[in-house]
């Protein structure tokens, strides 16, 4: 199948594109791009004809839309396997792809843990067949994620893994994670670090402050995140190994990365959408939806993210997809599961920081796709010829209602119910299928 | 008129409100004192007490309330429940409502499960203590006592020694006085203090000797022996001997100020037996403040008035 999109704005910065154009896609890859001012011609047939009523060729319109490349998603949960009655391969790469996704990366807290090469090759396997967008897992860095003993990180690099990573439980051995930054630099592979201590942390559902003290609720102090960041900056000083901080929530952390990264230290970072789009109060009235970790945290924070995202501190936007069922979340605030399902309103949530001012549209392309690519030196992220015909169109002047019912996730958990947003995916193409919404 | 069907906390009630609930108490409270002790105001309603956390003197003082105001009362006890089967939260509730249930009485370990509840049922929820959050019935008899006492509370100073961080009783307290226009003060190790806590419009003192100069009310909390290992304080002895009541203490608030005291009270650590048993306590009245208190609630909840 060729597909022709014509007259969008074409968004890549991995070739510095910001204008009006054409891609033409052929067997899965794109095939030529060209800006405006030279019109890409429908191609020639094999007959060698020319014109617009070849039969193979789906032509597509992007007059006033924006075309991108597929984004990709570097902190996903995709449940499976163990969890499947909260989210599978399936259901999540599908959420994925309505969200604008067309590469996810899924963390190793499953059941069993993907510890070991078998769980990464039925994860590449389930995802192969069944998988709407393309999914690279995350292996965890220690055996069953208890911080305790290196998981067989050469092996599961062997199956397919790209990262590693203990997220949801950080390793607070700082002699494992020493070691863990040192072996992978064996394997070049980057160590996700989920920064929370937790001695600190412990028992804790929600930022600690004046919020948490009326509510009566177990507060997560800030600096349960700062301290580790700071551990887990001085260990890829020592080692040289390759640090990315996860879900950055609060000032402290920006700050610190902002002066490791000046002094020329190895590390990357990412936040969420949520972290940079609402606060603590958003938990009021003990708004399980909002329960998420690390905690929403407040004004000051947020503040401190944006201006991060805007000058570089903070390198990715990924989602934490975290999909809980609707009766997990649907008790005690002390009980509810962490997490927020995120595919399917990040972009719009991310497109908010173009219209504050806040990034241009290529930055959110660039902290979107190019950036975890980069970080995790995978072969995607670009519309570059020959490159896979990973493409998103996007109406940015598109409104859409927030609404957890109709998302195609399991998970139905967001704190985003009922927001109006500006900046929807209306085409995805990925794997060769072309999915119009 | 009270126009809720449940009592979260005493942060969602207006000053009118609390006003209107004190004074429906004083009410009751002579009803109490009568030979026959029982109205039928509520005949024909049902009361369920469900407690998820142990409790003997407010799951009690419900109890009475709810007897004296002549509706049926069933304790749903939490040990033989369904609850260690594994049955969810709402579903014991539902189920509660479904046998009838009128008012839903709960307490439970966790902070917001009235407020969950309360959206999920038509009967009345009433908070009996959640988690840290509140206690607000014991607010509002504790404000009844001191209003008993003092007759105004507006312009009165307030001393809540002890573990504030984890006290919902000091929490509703907090809320009520504040409304009331009473100054309170909270006094204790600052590791049972968050600073924070000074955005809830109180004075924060971490000695006795500052914090009950010229008081007119002393509340004492209960201090949870447990907290002892978690660090908040070195031992209950060393505690005892920087916050515990005593009768030289005592004397630095005024000369008619009353001391009140949630229970059950741990003698000899937060609290003098002299001061407990002495002239200025008023530890039992406050017993009995709770019932006439609760059925004020109920019957206002109620909307029999209407």
């Amino acid at each position: 199948m060729r597909i022709l999109i014509k007259n969008g704005h074409i968004i890549d910065p991995s070739q510095g594109i910001d204008s009006i154009g054409d891609i033409l896609i052929e067997d899965g890859k794109i095939q030529e791009i060209k800006m405006q001012k030279t019109p890409l011609h429908p191609p020639l047939t094999k007959g060698g004809q020319r014109g617009d009523n070849d039969s193979e060729l789906k032509i597509i319109d992007a007059k006033g839309l924006m075309v991108m490349p597929g984004l990709v998603d570097m902190h996903v949960h995709l449940r499976e396997p163990g969890f499947e009655y909260k989210e599978t391969i399936k259901t999540g790469t599908m959420a994925a792809v309505k969200g604008g996704f067309t590469t996810v990366c899924c963390m190793p807290n499953t059941y069993p843990v993907n510890d070991n090469a078998s769980v990464t090759e039925f994860i590449i396997r389930k995802a192969a067949q069944e998988g709407h967008c393309f999914v690279l897992p995350i292996g965890a860095i220690t055996k069953g994620q208890k911080g305790e003993e290196l998981a067989e990180i050469g092996t599961m690099i062997n199956e397919g893994c790209i990262a590693f990573s203990d997220d949801g439980q950080p390793v607070m051995n700082s002699l494992i994670m020493r070691r863990a930054l040192e072996y992978s630099k064996t394997f070049d592979v980057p160590i996700i670090s989920h920064c929370e201590d937790l001695t600190l942390s412990e028992g804790g559902v929600m930022n600690e402050g004046l919020l948490s003290i009326t509510l009566g609720l177990v507060g997560i102090p800030a600096e349960a995140e700062t301290i580790m960041v700071y551990r887990d900056i001085s260990l890829a000083e020592l080692t040289g190994g390759r640090l990315h901080i996860a879900h950055v929530s609060t000032e402290g952390s920006v700050n610190l990365i902002r002066d490791a990264k000046k002094k020329g230290i190895n590390i990357t970072a990412e936040t969420c959408p949520h972290y940079f789009s609402i606060t603590e109060k958003v938990v009021k009235d003990y708004n399980t939806n909002a329960k998420v970790n690390p905690p929403l945290r407040t004004v000051r924070d947020i503040e401190a993210i944006k201006q991060g995202l805007s000058d570089g501190t903070i390198d990715a936007i990924s989602t934490d997809h975290a999909p809980h069922h609707v009766d997990e979340k649907l008790r005690e605030f002390d009980m509810a599961p962490f997490g927020i399902s995120g595919l399917e309103t990040a972009l719009g949530l991310s497109l908010r920081l173009v219209q504050e001012g806040i990034l241009t549209l290529s930055q959110v392309v660039e902290k979107m796709a190019l950036n975890p690519v980069r970080i995790l030196r995978i072969d995607k992220g670009t519309l570059k010829t020959g490159a896979s015909a990973d493409v998103i169109i996007v109406d940015d002047n598109k409104e859409f209602k927030i609404e957890a019912e109709g998302f195609v996730s399991k998970g139905k958990n967001t704190p985003f119910e009922g927001w109006i947003l500006k900046g929807m995916p209306v085409l995805t193409i990925c794997k060769g299928k072309v999915y119009e919404w | 008129m009270v126009n809720r069907k449940d009592l979260l906390g005493i942060k969602e009630l207006s000053v009118p409100e609390i006003n209107l609930i004190l004074d429906t108490a004083a009410g009751f409270k002579d009803v109490l004192g009568r030979d026959i002790k029982k109205v039928p105001t509520l005949r024909g309603k049902t009361t369920v007490n469900l407690f998820f956390e142990p409790s003997t003197r407010t799951r009690t003082s419900f109890e009475l309330a709810a007897k004296r105001l002549s509706t049926d009362v069933i304790n749903f006890s939490v040990p033989t429940s369904s609850v260690v089967k594994g049955e969810s939260l709402i579903d014991t509730a539902l189920t509660v409502q479904a046998l009838g249930a009128d008012f839903i009485i709960i307490r439970h370990s966790s902070s917001g499960v009235p407020h969950l509840l309360s959206k999920k049922l038509r009967a009345s929820v009433i908070n009996a203590g959640d988690g840290t959050n509140e206690h607000p019935t014991q607010a509002l008899l504790d404000a009844f006592t001191i209003k008993e006492k003092k007759g105004e509370i507006e312009g009165l100073t307030v001393a809540i020694v002890g573990d504030i961080a984890h006290s919902r009783v000091a929490k509703s307290n907090i809320y009520c006085l504040t409304k009331l226009n009473a100054r309170v003060r909270l006094i204790g190790p600052s590791t049972l203090i968050p600073d924070e806590i000074e955005g809830m419009g109180i004075d924060v003192f971490h000695k006795m000797e500052d914090g009950l100069k010229n008081v007119d009310v002393l509340m004492m909390l209960r201090i949870q022996m447990e907290r002892q290992g978690k660090g908040f304080f070195p031992s209950t002895d060393e505690y005892s001997k920087n916050w515990g009541l005593t009768l030289e203490r005592l004397s630095l608030a005024k000369d008619d100020a009353i001391v009140m005291h949630p229970g059950p009270m741990n003698r000899g650590i937060e609290i003098a037996s002299e001061i407990a048993d002495g002239p200025k306590s008023v530890i039992l009245e406050q017993v009995t403040n709770g019932i006439a208190v609760r059925m004020a609630v109920m019957y206002l909840l109620a909307g029999v008035k209407r």
